[in-house]
This record gives structure tokens, sequence and C-alpha cells, in this order.
């Protein structure tokens, strides 16, 4: 489905818009009230932004001190150049260990590299843990939000598919719902042979792999089966421990609007000696994927983002086509830049299309990427890549023609003052020809006044 | 003495004289003397915002010709042109060293009209009055891109005998965007429908906003839709004695 089509659908369901309104409004309120907890927030982003400006600046040599310190624990370590290697080293440590079931816990790099599917294709079981993407997996669905990646769905449709898929009797209650989900999951979780997870931050310095969580899935994935793969974007680093708590201060609260998550883990390395709990083997695997060349790009900035979604829940576009429309893997704001960086311009330039420039992303940024900024740089590179698309380009050049001399902008004023005259009744146009008919869809324009305002001006001030 | 030099912008110069009357009645009952550099066409921000930067370019040298001929303070009634003025300019001419001190310079005596009232001349009484209920639409490049959340505020806060009513979601983007309007108009007209349910929630006949961009396009939606209440620019309300 083309862009513009997967927008109308979603425009078009009222079951979405329902949802994505309630998760405006409510995400708002939360985090209002938890940056209003946060003393000094200003200057606690600053200092978030400061903490991942430096580890990028020095990437290499963050990752390298990161690799050491994990090895020093006892953790191996893998470098995956892009996702088919990603998927390659998953697989591998899997089949050594000839699993059958993986447990997984949210990971926005998987979906990135398509690692269920791989290992699916492999003849692997993989089920998802996280409440929300447990669903969507039940349904075959993909996540539309980067921290609530059932967000577009509603307790009925999940009540009809646990009905369907786990042959539950119909329900309208959270708690029996959830507790269908828990017994389910909780099999998995004592039977998997390879948890599977994502990284929230890795902490150079000390080899530490922080995970957050609500559902505490992700200590189950990450410390009962015997092998536990850490898969994480190789930007999500932070040099110290120091570091690491200034950005779960900001996280949590700009994510759901908490504190803190019910669950922070900090793993360090595998099971060590007489511990009794922990993997007996970790490795992680650091997926580039397009992010070392992204660094040195117009858009490195995107490479500070901490996956909040904040700047999902803000967006009055985002409200209203949700995070299915995009196509992309990363949805929303962050998604227009990000994935347009990781994955290229001519498969992701579009979707930058999809804003008003409005800024309200940039305000609640906790790393305060310049979002718009970011934003504008994929357009214009867009733009020069393909020379402009359809009618606007030839557009812009006549519309720069005239604008670049008073003269000839007077007379653009008049022609389209005669044009709009002739066009309107009573003063509004009710339907602009061509392209400009998008205007007229739900709007009127105003004609063009008979006198321009500098006429005006000049007769006064003769 | 303030002399101003108007930028005037490309909307109100042909569509709405009589705000462009406005605008200045109410600089120069405040103080200001305006003059207008009649070379002046448009800031070039449709091109730029829709990433056309050799077009934007074109025209932004055009305006920076025009208003580099001139000195004094540069005022504009749009917190869309004063921010592409004062932070698109230096970015269309970052890697142009003949041209980027003129467009730092400009940036940097650039403000927007409700900005230069309150900052720049120090007032926030400007003698207007108006019996009635107001509501106030802050435009999104003003409030988030210029950072201002209060200038228009105060300025309508001394209006003698207006009541200003709150708007629901008032800080929520109109859904105009520039070409976005005609290039996404499903998207576009769906933020514009939540903002017109909004605007008939307020208890005000007159909703008002600094910007021209933003008032043409809830306009244009309000008229469609047949409704009594109207969005005004914040100079008409002040420019009423």
């Amino acid at each position: 489905m083309l862009f513009r089509q997967r927008i109308a659908a979603a425009i078009g369901d009222p079951n979405l818009q329902l949802a994505l309104d309630g998760n405006f409004v409510l995400s708002r309120d939360k985090w209002e009230a938890a940056m209003a907890s946060l003393p000094e927030a200003d200057a606690v982003r600053d200092r978030a932004r400061a903490i991942r400006v430096e580890a990028l600046s020095r990437l290499d040599h963050y990752l390298l001190q990161l690799e050491a310190a994990v090895q020093a624990q006892g953790g191996v370590v893998h470098w995956a150049a892009d996702a088919a290697e990603a998927n390659r080293i998953v697989l591998g440590i899997a089949q050594a260990h000839n699993a059958k079931l993986i447990a997984k816990s949210k990971s926005m790099v998987s979906e990135e590299i398509g690692l269920n599917a791989a290992l699916e294709a492999a003849g692997l079981r993989v089920v998802e843990t996280d409440l929300g993407e447990y669903i969507l997996q039940l349904r075959r669905d993909r996540p539309s939000h980067i921290v609530a990646p059932a967000i577009h769905l509603r307790r009925s449709d999940v009540a009809a598919l646990f009905e369907k898929e786990l042959g539950l009797p119909p329900t309208d209650d959270i708690l029996v719902l959830t507790a269908a989900a828990r017994a389910a999951l909780r099999q998995v979780f004592v039977s998997a042979d390879v948890g599977v997870s994502g990284v929230n931050f890795a902490v150079a310095q000390s080899g530490t792999l922080c995970i957050v969580s609500n559902e505490g899935n992700a200590r189950l994935c990450t410390t009962l089966p015997k092998v536990h793969v850490a898969l994480m974007g190789l930007e999500r680093i932070v040099p110290t421990l120091a570091d690491l708590e200034v950005m779960l201060r900001v996280l949590a609260r700009s994510a759901t609007g908490q504190k803190i998550t019910g669950y922070t883990s900090l793993l360090n390395g595998p099971r060590r000696g007489a511990e009794p709990d922990g993997p007996d083997e970790l490795h992680l695997v650091l997926v580039d994927n397009g992010r070392s060349r992204a660094l040195g790009s117009e858009l490195a900035e995107s490479l500070l983002c901490i996956r909040c979604g904040a700047c999902l829940n803000v967006c009055p576009v985002y409200r209203e086509i949700g995070g299915h429309a995009d196509g992309s893997v990363y949805p929303g704001a962050i998604g227009a830049i990000v994935s347009p960086a990781l994955g290229g311009l001519s498969e992701f330039g579009e979707l930058a299309q999809a804003s008003t420039l409005c800024g309200a992303c940039r305000d609640v940024c906790p790393v305060r990427i310049d979002i718009p900024k970011m934003l504008l740089h994929v357009r214009a590179a867009h733009v020069a890549g393909t020379g402009g698309t359809g009618w606007l380009a030839p557009a812009l050049k006549v519309w720069a023609w005239a604008m670049r001399s008073a003269a000839r902008y007077g007379w653009a004023a008049v022609a389209a003052g005669w044009a709009t005259r002739a066009l309107a009744t009573q003063g509004w146009v009710r339907r602009l020809p061509g392209p400009l008919g998008g205007w007229t869809q739900r709007r009127d324009f105003p004609a063009f006044a008979r006198e321009r305002f500098r006429d005006r001006f000049a007769k006064r001030h003769a | 003495m303030s002399t101003i030099q108007l930028f005037i912008t490309c909307i109100i110069d042909a569509l709405y004289p009589d705000l462009g009357e406005a605008v200045v009645r109410v600089l120069e009952r405040a103080g200001a003397t305006v003059q207008f550099p009649p070379g002046q066409t448009c800031c070039g921000q449709p091109a730029y915002n829709a990433g056309y930067r050799p077009d934007a370019r074109a025209v932004a040298l055009h305006t920076l010709d025009v208003f580099s001929a001139t000195g004094g303070p540069v005022v504009t009634p749009s917190g869309s042109c004063a921010a592409m003025l004062k932070h698109g300019y230096p970015d269309l001419f970052a890697d142009d060293p003949a041209n980027l001190p003129r467009a730092n310079a400009l940036a940097a005596r650039t403000f927007e009209f409700s900005q230069y009232l309150v900052y720049g001349l120090g007032l926030t009484d400007v003698g207007a009055r108006y019996d009635g209920a107001l509501a106030y639409h802050p435009s999104c490049h003003l409030l988030r891109g210029l950072g201002e959340h209060d200038a228009p505020l105060k300025l309508l806060a001394a209006v003698r005998g207006a009541t200003l009513a709150p708007l629901p979601g008032a800080e929520e983007c109109c859904g105009f965007g520039g070409l976005f309007s005609i290039k996404m108009p499903d998207v576009s007209g769906e933020m514009l429908a939540r903002k017109l349910d909004n605007i008939r929630a307020a208890a005000a006949p007159l909703i008002v906003t600094a910007d021209a961009s933003c008032l043409t396009h809830l306009n244009g939606g309000l008229h469609r839709a047949g409704s009594t209440q109207r969005v005004v620019h914040l100079a008409e309300i002040l420019a009423r004695a």
C-alpha cells in the first residue's frame, strides 16, 4: 500500500483513532507530571544530551572499552556489520546449543533486523514475552510504537484475540486477560533454551548491560534460560555508571511518566562460579546496520535517541495516523529521521513529509534532538537526490523566479488576484484547481485583495 | 524614536491589506516610525520547508539584499517568517561566506511583531480596547520555534474590556504546516477538524493568533463549516482603540 493509502486507512479506522487519541491525552498528562517531579529537569536533560554526545563522539573508544569489560566478566562480544550478519550470529548461537525455543523480551533492534523471521525460517520457535509484543505476535501484527507496541489495539481487540488463540472465554477484565498471558508466558520462560533481549544502555566502563521493563519479562528472559543473547544498536552506549544514572532519570519519565520502571536490571556478565542466578553464557551482539555511516552524516543527531517514544506521544500527526502508516520499523517523528539515516533516503525519504514541523517533539526529547531540523535535512536530501517530485519542483522554480524580483512578484500577485477573484463567490474560493485542490478538500480559500498592502502604504506615505 | 523596517509578509500583503494597515497603526501608536522597503517579496520558507534549498536560497538572497540595504530593527507580523529569517537564513547561507555575515546580521535584528512591542519597545499596553471574549491560538513557530509564550498574552491582557477565554488544546498544531496543507491534505484536514472542534468549545466569537498562515487555514475551515466564529490577527485587536 502506498503511504497515502495507509494514511487514509488509518484516518478511516475509528478504533485506531480512539486508541491514538487516548494515548495522546494520557501521555501528555503523565509526561508533564513526571517532568514536574524531576528537580532541575532542564539541566538534567541538558546533561543527558551531553552524555550521549560524548558517547557518540568517541564511539569507537567506548565500544572497545565495553567489549573488554564484558569479556572480563565472562561475556562474549560479537560485532555485526548488518542485519544479515546479526541474524547469522544469533542463529549460530542458538544452533550451537540445539535450541528449540527462544524467549524474547522487547527489542526494536530485533524488529529492525527481522530476527524472528530469520530464526523461524531455521525451524526455531520464538515467543515474544513483552505483553504488547506477545499480543502482536499472536495477531501476526507489527509494533506501532517504540515503547507501547500494541497501542493501536483496544481491550476488546485483545479479548477477541485471546478467545481465538488461547481459547479464553469472552471477557472484558484486564486482570483476567493479563493472567492468561502470564500463564502462557510462564511456560515459555522456564522452558526456553535461549533468551534474547535488547539493551537500553550499555555502560562502557563497567561492561554493564542495563535493561528496563515494567513487566519483569526482561529479567526472566535474561536470567532463566541458559543462554542470554543481548542485541544492541551500537550507539546505545554511555561512558560510566554515573552517566547511566542520569539517563535513567529521564528515560522512564519521558517514556511512560514513571519515575523509574518496575524493573531496572544491571547485568554484569553471565553467572559466575557458585552464583545461583543467571545464564551460563552471555552474548552481546553489537549491531551496526547503518549506524556508523549515519555517524558521519547530517543525520548523526538521530543516533542520540534513547528510544523513549515521547516524540510519538506528542506528535499531532502520529495522533492522526499512528505508527503503521509509515511502513517503517521505527514509527513517528524519530522514525522519520532514524529510518532514512539507517536505511537510506530513497526508501524512507517520504516519511519526512508527514510533519508540520510544529516542534512538539523537540520540546519533549530528553536528549534534545532537533527533530524538525533533521526532518528538513531529510527533505532537502530527498529533493537533492531526486530533483524534486511531480508538479512541485517546476512550480517552485517558477515561484522562486517570481519572488526574486519585486516587479515579478507584483505581476504574480495581480495574476493570482484575477484568478482567485474569478473562481470566488463572495470572496471565497471553494475549489482550487489541480494539485492546489488539496487545500479546498476541507477549507475555503480567500480571494486575493484588490489592492495590496504595499500599494496602500505607498499612497499613505507618499 | 525608533525607526523600524516592516517586513509585511507575502500573505498579508496580498490577502489581508487591512491587517497590514492595522500592524502599521499599532506600531505607530506605540511610538515607532515605520518604513517599508518596497523591494520586499517573500521570506522563502515554502521552498525551505519543503526541502527545495536552491529555490529557497534564491528568494532568501533577494530578501537579504532588500533588508541589508536598511538599518534598525526588522519587524514582521508573523512568527514563521521571523523564525525563517532568524534560523532559516543562517542555515541557508551557512556554506556561503559571502552572505553568511549579512544573514547573521539580519537574523540578529529581526523581531516578530508582539516580541518587538513587548521587548523592543517595552510596552504591553498599546491603548487597545475590545469589549468581549477572545481566545488565543499560539502558532507553533512563535511558541516553539521562537520560544515565545508570553508576549502576545501580555499584550492581550492589557486590552481594555477584553476577557481571555481558554482555548482547549491551544498549543496543538493547527495542521497548516506550509505545503503540508496541500501535499498531505488528509492529515492536515484531520488536524484542522480537531482545532475547529476546540475552537467551537472555546466560549469566544474571536480567536486571536499572531500568524496569518494559521489564520488563513483556520478561517478557511471555519468558513467552510458556516461558523460565526472567526480568527483574527493580534494586530487587528491591538489596533482597536
